[in-house]
């Protein structure tokens, strides 16, 4: 019976993505493709991936499919789509793709047997943490230096994207605010937002020793704050403001501190002392949630579209 | 256990009528508004239907809590969207 | 082997796979620089979907998954997203200052005026 529903996930999944390569408008293609992350959130439940679920439906269907929908209206006024390839290149481009699948596919019932696995080894660690949460250990504390590059990386993207403003807008906020808002869009960023930070409290508080963490919570926080901008009840961040560049850096550079407080406490880069590493993590983990959060909304939201008011 | 088990059975299944139902009025109806009629429908009741069915599977109390507040929280959201949508509609070609 | 004898892993591991084509597919047809950050999210989806049968079949030590391939998914899925929100920003850009949305060597193009 669960094969049966795990078949028709993955049927899902194929068709809305094939329904990607054939959609006429790219609206429809980023539907499809909204639908396509949910699915695969379920998808991720049935190989035992809570936590990835949460960060794909998330972020995967929700923030990615805002940005692009975005996007898209963005390009409405565009000339209809310049000329795709050919019959023949079409051809030869599906032959070399189904080769890559053939090859991955290969790959996959080829994987060796019993499979290699650091469970036992992260399962070994875990009470060193004070954490249940085996995911949160391996982001917070094993290979913490990963998760802080990424952050890294977030703020790097970020920077990326406010460059492409024009020259005159630098520092002056993104537009998000539609010329009309509709009066129930206006009610639900009234009445969405105390939930939705309870709940993002509520999962990265939970993400130490269950499924949630900082990114599914941040993700969370970031929804939250996008709709209250979206609905005009709060004014888009000027890019330029202190106290907002201070909150984009501050979980980052909280957690490099503390790394290096690792130096002098526990002999290393990114190491806690025992006694007190659940309180260290979950500090990092509230810190880096609000900074994860201001991130994300500000990529969603792109450069600077409006002068700067000084 | 066989009557709890019995009830999850009878709600859900409802609940996945109502959403088949649902799925066949978006489909097969002519025009947007009354799509998203049978659209809410689904959404509204037919998830109310699934989640009181669930009830008795909870473990915890706080855990059968959980399940409520996502459907309140699905009611919203379906609510606001179908309103923005109808708006949308409206606003396109005034008059019926 | 009938499709019984597959676990959820190895199901999930080949529609991955599928995905990944299926995605690069899209990104190397398509010209419209939109549908083809989509088709780069999708050939990511499947890549990490086949890590996600990975981490599936590491599972132990009272684990449903082995958590490290986990982690990095999620990592990985957040730095998409970025890199995603930056190739929009690009395409926006590109947009505003030629109107074109394909990167098409050389058509006739009127540059609109640009603020």
């Amino acid at each position: 019976m669960s094969l049966l529903l795990d078949l028709a996930l993955v049927a899902w999944l194929l068709a809305l993505a094939l329904y990607v390569t054939s959609a006429r408008g790219d609206r429809d293609a980023i539907v499809a493709f909204i639908a396509f992350g949910l699915l695969l959130g379920l998808g991720w439940t049935r190989i035992a991936a809570l936590d990835v679920a949460l960060t794909e439906a998330a972020i995967g269907g929700g923030v990615t499919g805002m940005l692009l929908l975005r996007a898209e209206a963005h390009l409405r006024k565009r000339k209809p789509g310049g000329p795709s390839k050919g019959v023949v290149g079409k051809a030869v481009t599906a032959v070399a793709c189904v080769m890559v699948t053939v090859g991955l596919m290969l790959v996959v019932l080829a994987f060796p047997s019993p499979a290699p696995t650091l469970a036992p080894a992260a399962a070994a660690a875990l009470p060193a943490t004070g954490l249940g949460n085996p995911v949160t250990a391996v982001l917070l504390a094993y290979r913490a230096l990963d998760t802080l590059l990424e952050k890294v990386v977030l703020i790097l993207a970020l920077i990326g994207v406010w460059s492409l403003a024009p020259d005159g807008l630098w520092g002056g906020a993104p537009r998000l605010r539609p010329a009309l808002v509709p009066e129930p869009l206006a009610y639900l960023a009234q009445m969405l937002p105390p939930f939705g930070v309870l709940i993002a409290v509520y999962m990265c508080w939970v993400g130490a020793d269950a499924p949630g963490g900082t990114f599914q919570a941040g993700t969370v926080l970031a929804a939250m704050w996008l709709l209250v901008m979206l609905a005009g009840l709060s004014p888009e961040p000027e890019t330029r403001g202190k106290a907002l560049r201070l909150t984009l850096i501050a979980g980052p550079a909280l957690f490099v501190a503390i790394g290096f407080l690792g130096f002098a406490m526990a002999g290393g880069f990114l190491s806690y002392p025992e006694s007190i590493a659940k309180p260290l993590i979950v500090g990092i983990e509230a810190a880096l949630t609000l900074s994860i959060a201001a991130t994300l909304g500000l990529l969603v939201a792109g450069p600077a579209q409006m002068a700067s008011g000084r | 256990m066989a009557a709890t088990e019995a009830f999850t059975l009878v709600f859900v299944g409802a609940g996945a009528v109502l959403f088949l139902a649902g799925t066949l009025g978006l489909l097969r109806f002519p025009d947007t508004l009354s799509r998203l009629h049978a659209l809410s429908k689904a959404d509204n009741l037919g998830l109310g239907l699934v989640v009181v069915g669930l009830l008795p599977q909870c473990e915890s109390v706080t855990g059968a809590l959980k399940l409520v507040c996502v459907w309140l929280l699905a009611q919203l959201s379906a609510a606001t969207a179908s309103q923005l949508i109808a708006g949308a509609v409206y606003r396109r070609k005034p008059g019926p | 082997m009938s499709v019984a004898a597959l676990g959820p892993a190895t199901l999930f591991g080949l529609c991955g796979a599928a995905l990944a084509g299926i995605g690069l597919f899209v990104v190397i047809t398509h010209s419209g620089l939109l549908r083809r950050i989509v088709g780069f999210n999708i050939l990511g989806a499947g890549i990490f979907l086949v890590f996600g049968a990975v981490a599936r079949r590491g599972a132990g030590a009272g684990f449903g998954g082995d958590p490290v391939p986990q982690a990095l998914v999620i990592t990985g899925i957040v730095v998409a997203f970025s890199a995603t929100a930056l190739a929009v920003a690009l395409l926006q850009r590109l947009f505003d200052l030629t109107g074109r949305e394909t990167l098409e060597a050389a058509q006739e193009h009127s540059p609109r005026s640009e603020a």
